[in-house]
């Protein structure tokens, strides 16, 4: 089978976020990268179904800028075969992130059998990359899956809705999936693996050779700035069970007149 | 003036509250409302009540269960009948995994996930977090219409003054087309209530909960005053809760009227997800806590000590 993951590099969770000078985007200077968290999921997911499926190759794509290739060489590392990086922007929308995704899977030569995707990107947080692929390729896709089941031709799915309700899916392939936490767990990158991510191959195109061009933009993202500060809130010391009762009337009494939201 | 369709979810006889939200908002427009399946009576008034002109109930073979390709294929023959100018539709479970692929279909851009946004002329221009919520931009959609944009449900609010609309409904013959992925069976939730992502008071509990039995005080508090109960991800990974109840950036994000954070420290990530609730209160016994940087209301105590008193005081209120 011929597998394919989308991954994404993102900033890590713990990172400070501010805009950049003329608020076209945020300042990428000092920001640690990481590979997108639902990503890993994806990765694993993939390896799994290569595991179970002899002479399977899993190929990871990624769109973004080159100045760290950390989530790549993550997914090489976690035992991906090959590598296909399309240079672009970090700030790149859905729809171009999408068609330069079909483009440089188009261009692998590789007829995709199965393609994982984390259920979105914690950056943008847009979660349609994958159901945009899987329209550009005609596929199927099916989001937000917390587990997996099938074999060459058909697999099954656990979609997560509301309260924690399950979709259950199935599905032909193939078939665009979007891994959300608990479909796996992923592995950690051996020392091993870490080494012979090195030499795996990594292939690498501009936005231009997989036919996306800047016309293609459908949605502008401007004026970044920060969230406005709260002013300070108030705070009551109720260590003493003592002042308890009085200081939960108190809060309780502030949230109808004050705050109103009860 | 644009002409917009709002897409809807059914809940039986009521629209989600959020398609509500978003029509009274649009006050002003040529507001039509779409559904695949029927809208009762009293969903019908409501969406009337909030401006909407005409009513569509998407009905055909295939169409009684959700299916990303047969919703989008039915929708998708039926806004190009109608020429829309902009689709909506809330940012839930369903929203999210529907409108991107319609979208796709018309080769057209998606702003998802907007917290306000208002029109100059026939020009939308949105506000939506970005990075989690640690950042703020503005949105625009360009290329081929309609352009297609998802709200977060109870950011806007509900209208206060709304202009009413005629809500005259009528049934749509519609084809699903075909669909490759096809539900076959829907396993209930743990929780029958509104989801994390829609709900308008939340209650979450962090670390300090200790293990999965004490939420049961947190249930409690909730039932009091109809909340949603979730955690942080230091609950969810020491498996106090589930995934499915995580709030912050590998989570959900929430966006509730009023959210109590009990025993959590309010890490970076967790801060992330709830930021833009709009009044916090925060329960927790370290008074350097970050959590009470963003806290309306911080509560210095032991919540097992706390949570407990403010049930039966919010039980004496409400009752």
């Amino acid at each position: 089978m011929n597998i394919f993951v989308c991954v994404k590099q993102v900033p890590d969770t713990e990172t400070k976020v501010v805009p950049n000078g003329d608020g076209t985007f945020i300042e990428t200077n000092a920001i640690k990268w990481i590979m997108n968290p639902y990503d890993e999921f994806a990765v694993e997911q993939a390896l799994l179904v290569k595991a179970s499926n002899a002479g399977s190759t899993v190929t990871v794509v990624r769109v973004g800028a080159a100045h760290d290739t950390e989530a790549l060489r993550t997914a090489l590392a976690m035992g991906a075969d090959d590598a296909i990086l399309v240079e672009g922007d970090d700030n790149l929308d859905s729809y171009m992130t999408a068609k330069a995704l079909k483009g440089a899977i188009e261009k692998s030569g590789k007829s995709p059998d199965l393609i994982f995707a984390g259920k979105q990107a914690i950056d943008s947080d847009c979660l349609q990359v994958p159901q945009l692929l899987a329209q550009m390729l005609n596929l199927p896709s099916v989001s937000v899956v917390v587990g997996y089941e099938g074999d060459s031709s058909k697999i099954t799915l656990k979609r997560e809705i509301e309260g924690g309700a399950l979709e259950v899916y199935d599905c032909s392939t193939p078939a665009v999936v979007a891994c959300n936490k608990g479909i796996n767990t992923p592995r950690y990158a051996s020392l091993p693996g870490i080494m012979k991510a090195k030499k795996k191959p990594l292939a690498q195109h501009s936005l231009t050779d997989v036919g996306v061009s800047p016309e293609d933009r459908r949605v502008v993202y401007s004026e970044f700035h920060l969230p406005p500060e709260k002013p300070a809130g108030k705070k009551f010391d109720a260590m003493d069970e003592a002042n308890q009762a009085g200081i939960v009337k108190e809060v309780v009494g502030l949230l109808r007149t004050e705050a109103k939201v009860i | 003036m644009a002409k917009i369709l709002v897409f809807t979810e059914t809940n039986k006889e009521n629209v989600k509250s959020v398609s509500l939200e978003i029509v009274g908002k649009l006050t002003g427009h040529e507001v039509d409302v779409a559904s695949v399946g029927d809208i009762g009576a009293e969903g019908v008034a409501e969406l009337a009540k909030y401006g909407a002109a005409n009513i569509h109930c998407l009905k055909g073979d295939k169409l009684d269960e959700y299916s990303p390709e047969g919703y989008a294929n039915a929708l998708k023959d039926f806004i190009s009948s109608n020429s829309y100018d902009y689709v909506f539709a809330g940012s839930t479970p369903t929203g999210k995994d529907l409108l991107p692929r319609l979208a796709g279909m018309f080769d057209a851009g998606m702003a998802s996930e907007v917290t306000n946004f208002q029109f100059e002329g026939d020009e939308f221009q949105g506000t939506r977090p970005m990075f989690a919520g640690k950042c703020l931009c503005k949105v625009r959609i360009q290329g081929p219409k309609p352009h297609f944009v998802s709200v977060r449900p109870n950011a806007l609010g509900l209208s206060d003054s709304p202009t009413a609309g005629s809500g005259s409904k009528a049934d749509v013959s519609s084809s699903a087309g075909e669909i490759r992925a096809t539900i076959k069976e829907i396993i209930k939730g743990a929780s029958e209530k509104v989801d994390l992502s829609e709900a308008n008071i939340i209650v979450s509990g962090g670390r300090a909960m200790k293990n999965a039995e004490n939420f049961k005080i947190l249930d409690e508090l909730a039932e009091v005053i109809g909340a949603t109960v979730g955690a942080s991800r230091a609950a969810v990974d020491s498996g106090y809760a589930p995934h499915a109840m995580q709030v912050g950036q590998t989570g959900k994000t929430v966006a509730p009227s009023l959210y109590i954070a009990c025993g959590i420290s309010g890490a970076i990530q967790h801060l992330a997800g709830m930021r833009t609730s709009k009044v916090i209160v925060a329960i927790n016994t370290d008074p350097d806590a970050p959590i009470f940087t963003k806290a309306d209301y911080g509560i210095v105590g032991d919540l097992f000590q706390i949570v407990p008193i403010l049930k039966e005081e919010l039980k004496q209120l409400l009752n």
